[in-house]
């Protein structure tokens, strides 16, 4: 049945894209150059970003994604125990990026300023003016002022609640999800280039390299990371690199396989056999025609990657194996929020704020998955 | 009265980005008995018709006007009860590929009887006999052993036998057939044109052809129907077509036969590329040890000799090793024996020396889809060469020498900064000829370089590498399956089968006195598929 569709999808397809299919050669003798009429001229990340675009689900969730993103970058900025701007006595402050002792401002103390102690506000007040991020707690700020034990609920001042440390659950949650994203994008980046590094070697020279290349990789895929982690964590500090660096040696393995079956399948294209037929090097051929190919499969994947990696430093953070206590992240607040049943800000938050990115980031990876489908790009002309 | 009666039928393809009119208006009349083709090249409309029919289009399509009245009953808009009773029951069709119209799970008898006991409600016990008695009327050899088999343990034209038992399992009053032999090798595309004719004889069934080959219609069909850009342009009778076409359509689809002769050689012209004993053998592997058990010979001691100017012409069927032979060539496939091209020894040229000479030696390849990368621009795919073997010319000589070899293959330099998806077939095809000869090659091996592509655009594209070896004295080595193109170009020609040469010769001799029995049916059988018969 399907190839005798061919035709009427073809056609189909022709509507679907702006191809210039139908006159072609049949006109060209007269008018070579009028057969290909002036059609949208757009390159292939033209039409792919016009796909995506199509997808209003997608479209939004980036725009959301995108906003956030751009909110958590400069979290130092949006939640922070200082203020953004100090004017005292005629001169500018920036207490953010600077640290000034106390006497600066005129105080009794050589150490740094405690800016949300009254009285260094009262000083400051006197000579100038102060302007405080919007939330003035940082991650790590511990809030005195409660009127009841923490973990405290929402209030005017910590709209979100505090932690049982009473600390600004909004400022932990701004903290922590800039750094689950920035680690998750580091992680995907790195262990996808690697990952296309392998599959591409694996694939193009195939035959011992390929063999022994997937041998390893099987043995090196049995090899459970928790625990190794349950063992690293109690012998070095986990600090973000630390951990990216671990968790890298274990996750570039997804992406070989795909990338390898990429390629190998790129090889024999008859694109490939003109280009070797062309004198084109190895290198070239790898770089110019094959990988172009594997690159779109590994695209798509990405996002998909993207989320794994989130979910992991989560279930890290979850279980007390991720970054050193006090650093702020969402797996700690979903361990805070078990551990604090009476406390359902706590679980409820962390719950939100994880499925909501999880969803973003999943719904773009179905748009870049559509917009990357070749038969959408190319209009199915194979 | 009419069996099959299409009035008026306009179909459109909606989609997002717009309205495709596949059909405008289409009259079309099938008489019981009657032998009616419908032709037309590619996006012509005329597979949509045969669709249209029992109804197959796909979701997107509209019906906007006609009616589509079969023995008298509507079956457009009709309700799917009716039109499951006459698809497969009293309307049987054959599609054109045999490799995936059969499911490749299900046996031959599944396959058949499946249709029998959906439509005649038959027992499996006779299900079977009734497919053993029509694998036999299919002149299937061995038909008690084929019952059993899988599409895959059969040939190309043995499936489309199968297609063709199943379409013909409950009688039908109307057989359509929609390029039925266009997958197949020449030889069996004969034989399976042969049996849909003498079925026809024989249960006085109705015929509808839809073939782009004007061949076929001229040896089989009694009306005609010609098609373009969803148009019925000109029908009647095939002796009346053929011999005082009307539309202007009609008049280029006859013209675009492959015409015209060889390029006479100059005597002493010089030997360009000499093989010598070539052989590809790939080995068969068995057991745990990899132990080689034997070698599948996809070329087995094949020596040629091409000198400047010249055309060879390789031809064969499936299979016959003529495309290995031509990757051998270009070093593309391992190899063993010699391969000299211009006193150079290819087979054992150090990397480096190679690379030089590949400039001389060029490729065209089959599929313009496929032999061209989707992701660069036609400029970026034509320039390839000369950032291999020029890397220090400055960006606008290659523009320049780009534009130039656009310009010689017939296309517009203004479209260089296009994407392949931008061009049709044929203008795919030609930028895949000035990727090869931007280098000003020696030789270009060209391995069916037609077959993809329409008539009148192969007709064009023959007229163009004609004009191309005139102007630069250029060899080629034609392999084809299309005696007729072939014919059309080659000097001397070489036939292949099995992974040897069968016969080898001037062009002229093998066409009036074949000697070999496989040349000559090769022959028989192309000359039916040709006009100029």
């Amino acid at each position: 049945m399907s190839p005798d569709f061919s035709e009427v999808q073809g056609s189909v397809q022709d509507a679907a894209t702006p191809v210039i299919q139908p006159e072609g050669d049949v006109t060209s003798g007269a008018a070579l150059g009028a057969g290909v009429p002036a059609a949208p001229r757009l390159s292939l990340a033209g039409r792919r970003w016009g796909n995506f675009r199509a997808n209003r689900r997608a479209y939004v969730s980036l725009w959301i994604f995108m906003v956030l993103f751009a909110l958590t970058l400069p979290a130092e900025l949006v939640a922070n125990d200082k203020p953004l701007l100090v004017r005292y006595n005629g001169a500018l402050y920036f207490p953010v990026f600077k640290g000034y002792a106390e006497t600066t401002f005129g105080g009794d103390f050589e150490s740094e300023a405690d800016y949300r102690d009254p009285f260094v506000q009262e000083l400051i007040k006197e000579g100038g003016w102060l302007l405080w991020p919007p939330v003035r707690f940082s991650f790590d700020t511990v809030n005195y002022d409660l009127d009841r034990p923490s973990p405290a609920p929402p209030s005017r001042q910590n709209l979100l609640g505090t932690d049982d440390q009473a600390r600004d659950v909004l400022a932990r949650v701004l903290y922590g999800f800039r750094v689950s994203i920035l680690f998750a994008l580091i992680l995907t980046t790195l262990s996808s280039a690697v990952g296309i590094a392998a599959g591409a070697v694996q694939g193009y020279f195939g035959g011992w390299v390929d063999l022994g290349f997937q041998r390893f990789i099987e043995i090196w895929g049995g090899i459970p990371t928790l625990y190794l982690l349950i063992i690293l964590s109690s012998l070095v500090r986990t600090t973000f690199w630390v951990l990216l660096g671990f968790l890298l040696l274990f996750s570039w393995m997804g992406l070989v396989g795909l990338v390898r079956a990429e390629v190998l399948r790129a090889r024999n294209f008859d694109f490939v056999r003109a280009a070797r037929a062309l004198g084109v090097s190895n290198t070239g051929i790898m770089l110019r025609h094959v990988l172009p190919n594997a690159l779109v499969a590994t695209l798509t994947f990405l996002p998909f990657t993207l989320v794994g990696a989130v979910g992991i430093l989560a279930s890290l953070d979850f279980l007390g194996f991720g970054f050193p206590g006090g650093a702020p992240s969402l797996g700690e607040l979903l361990n805070q929020g078990k551990r604090n049943l009476q406390a359902p800000w706590l679980g409820l938050t962390g719950f939100f704020v994880l499925s909501v990115m999880l969803s973003l980031l999943v719904f773009i990876g179905e748009g870049v998955r559509d917009a990357f489908d070749v038969r959408k790009t190319f209009g199915g002309s194979r | 009265m009419s069996l099959l009666d299409i009035e008026n039928l306009a179909v459109q393809f909606r989609s997002s980005e717009g309205v495709i009119k596949a059909l405008r208006g289409v009259d079309m009349t099938v008489n019981p008995g009657e032998t009616v083709a419908v032709v037309g090249e590619s996006g012509s409309g005329k597979s949509v018709t045969a669709l249209s029919v029992l109804q197959l289009l796909p979701a997107q399509a509209h019906y906007t006007s006609g009616s589509i009245r079969f023995g008298g009953q509507e079956l457009l808009h009709a309700k799917r009860n009716v039109l499951r009773g006459v698809r497969g029951g009293r309307i049987g069709m054959v599609f054109q590929e045999p490799m995936s119209s059969l499911n490749p799970l299900h046996t031959v008898e599944q396959q058949i009887s499946e249709t029998l006991t959906l439509h005649q409600g038959l027992s499996k016990r006779a299900a079977r006999e009734r497919a053993l008695s029509l694998l036999g009327r299919v002149r299937l050899p061995n038909p008690e052993r084929r019952l059993s088999a899988y599409p895959h343990q059969l040939s190309g034209g043995q499936r489309q036998r199968v297609m063709i038992a199943m379409a013909l399992a409950n009688e039908p009053e109307l057989l359509i057939a929609d390029e039925p032999t266009t997958a197949l090798d020449v030889t069996v595309q004969a034989q399976i044109l042969d049996l849909l004719r003498e079925l026809q004889k024989d249960t006085g069934m109705a015929l509808m052809l839809i073939t782009h080959d004007l061949g076929i219609v001229r040896h089989t069909a009694e009306q005609v129907y010609v098609m373009t850009r969803g148009e019925v342009v000109e029908h009647g009778p095939s002796a009346r077509i053929f011999s005082a076409p009307e539309h202007p359509y009609t008049r280029k689809l006859l013209a675009a036969e492959p015409s015209g002769t060889s390029t006479p050689l100059n005597a002493d012209a010089k030997t360009l590329l000499k093989a010598d004993d070539l052989k590809v053998w790939f080995p068969v592997q068995r057991g745990v040890l990899r132990r080689i058990v034997g070698h599948v010979k996809a070329v087995d001691g094949v020596s040629i000799t091409v000198r400047e100017g010249q055309t060879l012409g390789i031809v064969g069927e499936s299979g016959s090793g003529k495309t290995t032979l031509g990757l051998a060539l270009l070093q593309l496939v391992p190899s063993r024996g010699d391969v000299t091209f211009r006193g150079h020894d290819l087979q054992r040229a150090r990397r480096g020396d190679l690379r030089r000479l590949r400039k001389e030696l060029q490729v065209v390849f089959q599929d313009p889809y496929s032999s061209l990368s989707p992701r660069l621009t036609a400029f970026e795919i034509v320039e390839e060469g000369l950032r291999v073997h020029q890397p220090g010319d400055p960006y606008a000589a290659r523009r320049e020498r780009v534009a130039q070899a656009l310009l010689e293959v017939g296309l517009e330099p203004r479209m260089m900064d296009r994407y392949p998806h931008e061009f049709s077939g044929g203008q795919r095809q030609r930028l895949a000829i000035a990727r090869a000869i931007v280098l000003k090659p020696r030789l270009i091996i060209l391995d069916e370089p037609t077959s993809a592509l329409d008539m009148t655009i192969q007709a064009q594209i023959i007229g163009l590498l004609r004009d191309l070896q005139q102007q630069h004295g250029l060899a080629y080595i034609f392999i084809s399956h299309d005696l007729r193109v072939v014919r059309a170009l080659a000097n001397d020609i070489l036939v292949m089968k099995d992974g040897v040469v069968l016969e080898a010769g001037p062009a002229q001799r093998i066409f009036d006195a074949p000697q070999h029995e496989y040349t000559r049916a090769l022959l028989a059988a192309s000359l039916i598929s040709g006009t100029t018969s």
